[in-house]
């Protein structure tokens, strides 16, 4: 299912009563099927645009299109994927994981069962009865993976889902994102600040400026081969080369980002 | 960790071993005059007494009925209003200061009110409990449904749940991590509220003895009906304390 941001704005009102305009005429499609990561420095308002997508915040110009049709309210053909932990603390890791099914109406009996298979799929078998805060941090989020997926939907959205893990879990976790998207034919938008992952995962980067009216300065293909082998790929010489085109773009919004956020504190 | 907790009961005891064997010699020795203080062993022959004649468990009955009435009470309406307000922030904001100012209405000049009110059986003691509870009950609830955590509602939200789902899976349960914690406080709030009430006017309970002993300057009838209080108290806040691990369990 395809995604397609029309000429998106979002204004904030400031506590002082001034308007602060986060994005700016942002347009650009994500093809059905595709894995497209959205990266730009910190603040440029990329968390905002994906909750655009997921109609939790509504954009003050502009249009979202899912499929052929215009998104108004909440997006029911995408599931969610948030940086924080989302599991709901007093509910069973099974439980957690059917929930979805829960609450389109799924019978306990049948819930349970696709639960337990998806929580063999991500490797938690053995803690369905655990509760979240049992779990390591790469459990929690692979049991989050498995709450997200479980309901069958067309989009994924992602908000920098990964980054609160140690360096080794994420590459795992990443890993196994792949393997899951490969079989799925879903569509992916996967925001996050680190350009290594977003070359490593996606097909298409797309570069948000620094805020404020954030828009969009590139877009750049991923050309690398499927299926990806994420322990060798970052040293290979199509990754260095994209790594480098995209970041001699990056690099300067993430600077000017950084003189000003220097300039709002000092 | 075993070791750790026997060595605290130990010394418990030896506190509690001590300071009873003292204030009993230093009475004996005439250093203290047990007309103001008594002594332990007037006092435990006293709830003896009481417990042979049967009177404690009538007294008992009627504060821990009262007590459980303004808890069960307390709750309903604190619970009740808490979510209410909590999902209405516009009434909310209107009633703030009049809850506020509720609240620091000191209890005890209620009491007569409620007598007046209410009469001398259980029910004035039941009303005083409940305007205890209730404010514990209510600020509780109201903060856990304003508390409840944004990042998971959005989730549940984008997982498909209606609004009712939310208040079922999200709300609640939220509400109800706070409204537990609050339970042993609401439990000892409901108790001061009973023997209050029973101190102020009664025919039956624990503050009706203790009051009535006061009356006379029977100090052995005062502490033993203290002592009383305590050691139910003491039971009950542990049986809290059980049923409060095992319901937030997974809290760890």
């Amino acid at each position: 299912m395809r995604v397609e941001f029309d000429r998106i704005a979002r204004d904030f009102t400031t506590p002082d009563g001034r308007v602060y305009r986060a994005l700016d005429d942002i347009s650009f499609v994500v093809p059905s099927g595709a894995f497209v990561a959205i990266v730009g420095p910190s603040g440029c308002g990329k968390s905002t645009l994906l909750n655009i997508a997921a109609g939790l915040v509504s954009q003050s110009a502009g249009r979202v299109c899912i499929g052929d049709r215009e998104l108004t309210g909440l997006n029911r053909s995408a599931t969610y994927m948030f940086q924080q932990d989302a599991l709901l603390p007093w509910k069973t890791v099974r439980d957690n994981v059917s929930l979805g099914l829960t609450l389109a109406g799924v019978g306990r009996s049948e819930a349970n069962a696709r639960a337990d298979d998806w929580l063999s799929r991500v490797g938690l078998t053995a803690f369905g009865g655990h509760y979240p805060s049992q779990l390591s941090g790469g459990m929690r989020k692979r049991a989050a993976m498995a709450q997200n997926w479980i309901i069958d939907r067309g989009i994924v959205l992602m908000d920098e889902p990964f980054s609160a893990l140690d360096v080794h879990t994420r590459q795992r976790m990443e890993g196994e994102l792949l393997a899951l998207w490969d079989s799925s034919k879903k569509t992916i938008v996967f925001v996050t600040h680190d350009l290594e992952e977003a070359i490593a995962l996606a097909d298409e980067v797309v570069v948000l400026s620094a805020g404020p009216a954030s828009h969009v300065v590139a877009r750049h293909a991923v050309t690398l081969d499927r299926p990806r082998d994420l322990m060798e790929l970052r040293t290979q010489p199509t990754f260095v080369e994209i790594y480098r085109a995209i970041w001699a773009v990056l690099r300067g919004e993430v600077i000017r980002s950084q003189r000003g956020m220097e300039a709002a504190h000092g | 960790m075993a070791d750790r907790r026997a060595s605290v009961v130990f010394w418990q005891i030896v506190v509690a071993v001590v300071f009873l064997s003292l204030w009993q010699s230093l009475v004996a020795a005439g250093l203290l005059d047990p007309f103001f203080v008594s002594q332990p062993s007037a006092i435990a022959r006293r709830i003896l007494s009481w417990i042979a004649d049967g009177s404690l468990w009538r007294h008992l009955a009627t504060t821990l009925e009262e007590s459980l009435l303004g808890l069960l009470l307390g709750a309903a309406f604190g619970i009740g209003l808490g979510f209410f307000l909590g999902r209405s922030p516009f009434v909310a904001a209107v009633f703030d200061p009049y809850i506020k100012m509720l609240n620091a209405v000191p209890r005890v000049v209620l009491a007569p009110l409620f007598l007046l009110w209410l009469g001398l059986g259980i029910w004035s003691k039941v009303a005083l409990a409940v305007t205890l509870v209730f404010f514990v009950m209510f600020f509780n609830t109201y903060q856990g449904v304003r508390d409840a955590d944004r990042v998971v509602i959005d989730n549940v939200r984008m997982l498909g749940a209606t609004e009712r789902q939310l208040v079922r899976h999200v709300l609640v349960p939220s509400a109800l991590t706070w409204i537990f914690s609050s339970l042993q406080t609401s439990l000892g709030f409901a108790m001061v509220g009973a023997v209050v009430g029973e101190y102020l006017g009664a025919t039956r309970g624990l503050g009706y003895v203790i009051s009535q002993a006061e009356g006379t300057f029977d100090t052995t009838g005062v502490f033993a009906g203290m002592t009383v209080l305590a050691i139910v108290v003491v039971i009950a806040s542990a049986g809290v304390t059980r049923l409060e691990r095992w319901l937030l369990r997974w809290k760890q």
